[in-house]
């Protein structure tokens, strides 16, 4: 599509979208949000740029072959479940530590169900990407 | 008539390019002469201790939540098999080496051979009976590699499929008989099934098991209606053919005859269903074994014949009944693996083995003929041979025999003289005497391929002389595994002038005769098979083909490659099967819980309803795409309506991206074919499958939302999600904790379709074909 306004909008969208899809998967634990639905925001976003510029601007774009961000995903996702095996908990067991906790508060908590949600929002982004690059390719 | 096997010329000599032994072939070698070697010392070095009744066994855990555990038990009857299987292993390896020299796989072959003979030996080891099962399975797999050795060859890739699928079959029905045996008696050992004795014929399940467990026992080892894979598995090489009829695979039905007898036993179903199979199996085969010209068909109906033979006095549970399947069992090893491997040092050295163009091989192959002749006189039943004290065993256990005893005796008479008959061929028409019409002059072979057989004929004229060599140490375990009970025995060459003394005279008379006459019997027999109107090879033969012609029939039907017709097929699937349920459990409506229709929630569904009138009458794909993303948005309002906030926006998220993905693709084909008149009625009927999808799917929505549901899981959900995961919102906490299994399984899914459209995609058809 070559529209100057859709190109120039896409790429202020595209910044603002990939943002928000790591904001929506941060807070997925607390409020509506997670890594599924981040993925889909940022592979939105990644489609809208798309569209506005061409495949070949979205493989720039992502950096990484899309094939290889699924990829990394599953091996992300994977590595939340084997982490707690190395300390005798069942796979996939949730691990948690808390930065600066207090008595009162519990301070930043990172556990390894983030880890798994970055795992399943890699793989959403790389899938969904890389069926509309290569659509767009061979169409 | 079952498939004949051509003479097969000597294919493994001089076809083959002589490459010499490489040194694969010979790791492989040691290997399974290693490991025979080691398993027959083992089983030597614990006679003393099992024959004085104390098992040897080794527990340990496997799959502990299923109850399987690798139990294994070496008790008399174990210890028998045990020694036969790595015993016979021994020679049938060194023989093989001798044999495959100069062929390509020949490494491959001695792999098999020591993967066949571990599954052996596991299953008779085996105490937990899914151990068993799998070990059975075992034997299966590799016997059918082992049938289908010379791969390259039709004729042998169909005898080790129909050895699959005959065997496997039977394995499945075996699979179920023993977990409903297990069920019943509440114990997955086979010592503790075992102990419980014949309590298990009283159960309410008693005929299904035993006709499942039998139905695995009789296709194993070939009783009739089965029984016709086995001469057809004669396209095996030579010493394949002697280690699986010997010693092994086929005996491993009759093995768990045998072990199962304590417990299954004893019964009238019992007794008549090993009986009548037994029977029917003894002569029919040896009826055939008597019409063949190719000596080692001939050898491989006397295997059935010998099966038949040991189901048959399996069916009674008299300790002599027991005694005699036992020494016949070892008899019948001992000479059928000789005159296997003579058969192959017979073909690989004159290119034949048609009895009618052999003769006097004693000239040429001294040492072989030795064996040979030692060997068939142990068939026959000759003082004073192993053979000998068998046969006077069986006579000896039909007489005694409380119900039918002459029906069996009469049985065992005709089979063994039958037996007789087929022996003296070997001996006169073969090796001593007859007229050879060869033209290349046999040698000997060496010392490898002879061994073989002459030990193990000596192991016949031995052990038939001093009988006490094997009557305390090997057979009267067995026998009391057999019985459950501690046994006596005494095997004895001379028993004085009795009745099975005159039944020998009989026999071998009437196995002279039948001899001298040989041309005619076959002829008659050859008659006789033809008015027969049903083969069993025949019927394997239909059914199979049925089967096929069924599957490639409904799968031509079903998958036409056209999606419309998969969604006709799924939707009116649903649509009958639940309509079904419903008229047979009809739901409660009770309209009084439902949740009060608000104004928003109104509007939204009439934007929903009006989108689908615009997607059923669109004539384009984009309005129909567009129309198709309104109602999924509708859905997403919908939901946002009710709370499920998360559900909501990946709805969004996900209708907004397919109409975007979809418009992607559909924006670049051509408008919707015009509607042809022949296409209305399609257009009726799938707008009739579509209504009554819907009209179901209603029905089903109220009939859940008006079914009280069970909150258990979802206040568990509520109570731990913060506690225990540290986070508020639950249906993330769910995904990525509580079961993120599921999710990783639902995520590998998205990767793996993703891939494939990436795939389906890229692929370049043209018009030559999509692999260039």
């Amino acid at each position: 599509m070559n529209s100057l306004i859709f190109s120039t909008i896409s790429r202020l969208l595209v910044g603002l979208m990939l943002l928000f899809s790591v904001f929506l998967l941060w807070r997925g634990h607390n409020e509506p949000g997670g890594g599924f639905i981040g993925g889909l925001v940022a592979a939105a976003g990644i489609i809208v740029y798309g569209l506005a510029e061409g495949p070949a601007m979205m493989r720039k774009l992502l950096r990484v072959n899309p094939r290889t961000l699924v990829l990394i995903g599953l091996l992300t996702a994977m590595f939340a479940g084997i982490l707690p095996l190395l300390q005798d908990n069942a796979f996939l067991t949730g691990m948690w530590m808390f930065i600066g906790a207090t008595a009162t508060d519990k301070g930043l908590a990172l556990g390894t169900p983030l880890i798994f949600d970055i795992g399943v929002y890699l793989v959403v982004v790389g899938g969904v990407a890389g069926m509309v690059i290569a659509l767009e390719e061979e169409l | 008539m079952p498939a004949e096997i051509s003479p097969q010329t000597n294919a493994y000599s001089n076809s083959e390019i002589r490459q010499g032994i490489n040194n694969s072939a010979k790791i492989a070698f040691a290997c399974a002469l290693a490991s025979a070697i080691a398993f027959f010392v083992a089983y030597l070095s614990q006679i003393s201790t099992i024959s004085a009744e104390i098992p040897w066994t080794f527990n340990t855990q496997w799959v502990p939540r299923l109850g399987v555990e690798l139990a294994f038990r070496v008790d008399g009857l174990s210890l028998l098999f045990g020694l036969l299987i790595s015993g016979i292993g021994i020679l049938v390896v060194i023989y093989s080496y001798g044999y495959f020299k100069a062929h390509k796989s020949h490494d491959r072959l001695q792999w098999l051979l020591l993967a066949f003979m571990l599954s052996m030996l596991g299953l008779v080891s085996s105490d937990n009976i899914i151990l068993l099962f799998i070990f059975w399975e075992l034997t299966t797999i590799t016997s059918f590699l082992l049938v289908g050795f010379d791969h390259e060859n039709s004729n042998a890739r169909r005898s080790a499929l129909q050895a699959l699928l005959v065997t496997g079959g039977g394995g499945l029905a075996l699979l179920v008989g023993l977990i409903m045996l297990a069920q019943a008696s509440g114990t997955y050992l086979l010592s503790e099934i075992i102990a419980a004795g014949p309590a298990i014929a009283e159960h309410e399940h008693y005929p299904v098991i035993l006709t499942l467990i039998l139905l695995g026992a009789f296709t194993k080892s070939a009783q009739f209606p089965f029984h016709f894979w086995l001469p057809n598995a004669m396209a095996a090489p030579s010493p394949v053919s002697a280690y699986l009829h010997s010693a092994t695979m086929v005996k491993a039905g009759i093995y768990l005859m045998m072990r199962l007898q304590p417990s299954l036993g004893g019964t009238e179903e019992w007794f008549y269903a090993l009986s009548i199979a037994g029977g029917i199996t003894a002569v029919w085969s040896s009826m055939m074994a008597l019409k063949q010209n190719d000596l080692k068909l001939m050898l491989a109906w006397t295997t059935v014949m010998a099966l038949g033979t040991i189901t048959l006095f399996l069916a009674s549970n008299l300790q002599i009944a027991a005694l005699a399947a036992v020494t016949f069992l070892v008899v019948h090893a001992f000479y059928k693996c000789a005159l296997f491997l003579v058969i192959g040092n017979v073909d690989k050295s004159t290119g034949t083995r048609d009895f009618n163009k052999l003769g006097s091989l004693v000239r040429f192959m001294p040492i072989t003929t030795v064996g040979a002749v030692l060997a068939a006189l142990s068939m026959a039943g000759i003082p004073p041979f192993l053979g000998f004290i068998g046969k006077e065993l069986k006579y000896e256990g039909a007489l005694a025999l409380a119900e039918q005893p002459w029906l069996i005796v009469a049985t065992a008479v005709a089979a063994n003289a039958m037996m007789v008959a087929i022996a003296l061929t070997f001996i006169f028409r073969v090796f001593l005497g007859g007229q050879s019409t060869i033209t290349r002059e046999p040698k000997e072979v060496s010392v490898l391929m002879w061994i073989g057989p002459v030990l193990l004929a000596t192991a016949g004229l031995l052990s038939g002389i001093f009988p006490d060599l094997i009557a305390q140490s090997f057979i009267q375990p067995a026998v009391s595994s057999i019985l459950a009970t501690s046994s006596e025995v005494k095997l004895s060459l001379w028993h004085g002038v009795n009745g099975p003394l005159i039944l020998s005279v009989i026999t071998v008379a009437i196995g002279t005769l039948l001899f001298f006459k040989l041309n005619l019997v076959s002829q008659a027999i050859n008659n006789l098979v033809e008015k027969l109107p049903v083969i069993s090879d025949n019927a394997y033969e239909v059914l199979l083909n049925g089967t096929q012609s069924l599957a490639s029939g409904l799968t031509n039907r079903l998958q036409t490659g056209s999606l419309s017709h998969y969604l006709t097929i799924v939707f009116s699937v649903f649509v009958v099967s639940v309509t079904a349920t419903l008229l047979y459990q009809p739901v409660a409506m009770n309209f009084t819980n439902l949740t009060a229709v608000t104004p928003l929630i109104a509007l939204v569904v009439i934007f929903m309803m009006g989108a689908a009138l615009v997607l059923a009458f669109s004539n384009t794909r984009l309005l129909s795409i567009c129309a198709l993303g309104v109602v999924g948005s509708g859905v997403a309002v919908l939901f946002l309506v009710f709370g499920a906030i998360d559900v909501a926006i990946t709805q969004l998220m996900v209708e907004t991206l397919f109409v975007v993905l979809i418009a992607t693709v559909l924006i670049k084909l051509p408008r919707f074919p015009e509607q042809k008149n022949s296409a209305k009625g399609r257009g009726y009927r799938d707008a009739f499958i579509a209504i009554a999808a819907g009209v179901v799917m209603t029905i089903i929505t109220l009939g859940v939302s008006l079914t009280p549901l069970d909150m258990t899981v979802t206040e568990f959900f509520e109570a731990n999600s913060l506690v225990k995961a540290y986070g508020r919102n639950i249906v993330n906490v769910i995904l990525v904790d509580f079961r993120a299994l599921d999710t990783l399984g639902e995520v590998a899914v998205v990767a793996t379709a993703a891939m494939a459209v990436i795939a389906l995609v890229k692929v370049r058809v043209h018009p030559q074909g999509p692999h260039s």
